[in-house]
C-alpha cells in the first residue's frame, strides 16, 4: 500500500520534491502539497484502492503525511470489511 | 406561501426591486440605491482612515486571469462567461433563421470572448498588483467595489445572480493580514449594531463544487479561513451572510507571484460587504419605507 500511495503522490501530488526524499512521517503540506493537489491525491487513491472516503475523513489530517494516508485508507478498508 | 417568495413579492410590490422575469436578476429603485449609497458612505467613514488605494473595475474580467485564478477548479457551477456572435453574413442569416424558428438553440455557435463576468470584486486585483512588482515591506491595502456574477438562480432575494460586493483587500505578512481581518470582524459587528441589525459571526466555507469540494470545505473550516457575519433576512433559523472575512494564507501570493520587499511570499486577506444583502437586511428589519426607520438608524446612515 505504501508503494502505491507514494506512486500516486508522485504522479498527482504536484510536489516540488521527489517523493523518495520524503519519510513516511514527513509533513506533506510543508513539503508543498496544495489543497487542490490533496483532492487529486484523494481521488486517485479512491480509484486505486476501489474505496470511497466518507465525508468525516475528507480533511487535512487524513493527508498530512504518507503514514496518515496509509492509516486512513486502512481504516476505510477495515470498516468496509466489518460492514 | 413560503417566506422567501413573500419577501421578494413585498419588495416587488413596494417597487424596491424590479422584476425582470429572471430569478436573481432585478432592477433596483432609487430608494434601494440610496440605502446602498448611504451604507457605502458608512463603510468609507469606518475604513477611510486606513489609507486604502481605491480601484474600480467593470463587472467583467480578463478571461486569461480568470483561468489562472483556478476559479473553474473550485466553482465551475457559478461562473459566467461572455460569448458573442463572431461569424460572417451567412452565419448571421442562419442565426436569424434559427431564432425565428426557435427549435434549435441559437446560442450554440456563439464564441467565447476574452471577458468573463467577475465572480468576486477582488479577482481583477491580484494580477494588477503583481504586475507592479514587489509590495512594500509594510504591505498594501486596496478598496474595491464591483457588480459580481454567480450563476445560482433563486427566489431568495438575498441570493441574486448579479449583485455588488464592496471589498477591502490586505496584502502583507501573516500577522499583518490576520490582524486586518480581525479588526474588520470587530468593526463589522459595531457597524451593524449602529444600524440596528442583529448579527452573529460564525466560521464558514465557500460553496466548493462536488465531492472533491467537500474536502476543500473541511480544510477551509478546520483552518478557520473564512468567517461570515450573519443577519436573519428570509429565514430566522438560517441567517444570511452579509459580510465575509477571508484569509487566503499565501495561496494567492504564490499563485500570482505577490512578494514583499524582502522576497517573502505575501499573505492576503479580504473583507467583503454584500451590499444588496445589507440593504435587504435593513428593509426586512426596519420596514420597506426608510421614512419609518428608527431615528438612530437614519442618523447613522444619513446624519
Amino acid at each position: 500500500m505504501n508503494e502505491t500511495i507514494r506512486e500516486l503522490l508522485g504522479r498527482v501530488g504536484g510536489l516540488p520534491v521527489p517523493v523518495t526524499e520524503l519519510t513516511d512521517e514527513a509533513d506533506l503540506y510543508a513539503a508543498g502539497l496544495s489543497s487542490f493537489a490533496s483532492v487529486q491525491v484523494m481521488l486517485a487513491i479512491e480509484e486505486a484502492f476501489d474505496i470511497e472516503f466518507p465525508d468525516s475523513l475528507l480533511n487535512r489530517k487524513s493527508f498530512a503525511s504518507i503514514k496518515a494516508i496509509e492509516e486512513t485508507v486502512a481504516q476505510i478498508i477495515k470498516s468496509r470489511e466489518a460492514a | 406561501m413560503d417566506m422567501q417568495t413573500s419577501f421578494l413579492d413585498r419588495l416587488f410590490d413596494a417597487g424596491l426591486l424590479i422584476d425582470t422575469g429572471v430569478d436573481g436578476l432585478y432592477g433596483r429603485s432609487g430608494q434601494f440605491e440610496e440605502v446602498i449609497a448611504a451604507f457605502e458612505r458608512l463603510i468609507d467613514k469606518v475604513g477611510g482612515g486606513d489609507g486604502a488605494e481605491a480601484m474600480r473595475f467593470p463587472p467583467g474580467m480578463n478571461r486569461a486571469f480568470f483561468e489562472q485564478s483556478g476559479y473553474m477548479k473550485s466553482f465551475p457551477q457559478l461562473a459566467g462567461t461572455v460569448h458573442s456572435f463572431c461569424g460572417g453574413e451567412l452565419d448571421h442569416m442562419s442565426l436569424l433563421k434559427c431564432m425565428e424558428v426557435g427549435e434549435e438553440d441559437w446560442t450554440k455557435d456563439q464564441k467565447a470572448t476574452d471577458i468573463v463576468l467577475t465572480p468576486a470584486a477582488c479577482y481583477p486585483l491580484y494580477p494588477t498588483v503583481a504586475r507592479r512588482g514587489k509590495l512594500p515591506a509594510g504591505g498594501a491595502l486596496f478598496d474595491l467595489q464591483s457588480y459580481c456574477f454567480r450563476h445560482e438562480p433563486s427566489k431568495d432575494p438575498a441570493r441574486q445572480q448579479l449583485f455588488r460586493m464592496r471589498e477591502y483587500i490586505c496584502m502583507g505578512t501573516e500577522q499583518h493580514v490576520t490582524d486586518f481581518r480581525q479588526s474588520w470582524m470587530d468593526r463589522g459587528v459595531e457597524m451593524m449594531k449602529a444600524v440596528g441589525l442583529d448579527v452573529t459571526i460564525d466560521v464558514a466555507n465557500d460553496p466548493f463544487f462536488g465531492r472533491a469540494g467537500k474536502m476543500m470545505v473541511n480544510n477551509q473550516r478546520d483552518q478557520n479561513l473564512k468567517f461570515e457575519l450573519l443577519i436573519p433576512i428570509t429565514s430566522p433559523s438560517n441567517p444570511t451572510a452579509c459580510m465575509s472575512f477571508n484569509y487566503h494564507q499565501d495561496s494567492f501570493g504564490l499563485k500570482w507571484g505577490l512578494n514583499l520587499e524582502d522576497g517573502s511570499v505575501a499573505h492576503t486577506a479580504c473583507v467583503g460587504f454584500g451590499l444588496e444583502r445589507i440593504a435587504l437586511a435593513l428593509f426586512h428589519t426596519h420596514g420597506l419605507d426608510v421614512k419609518d426607520w428608527p431615528e438612530s438608524v437614519r442618523a447613522t446612515l444619513w446624519g
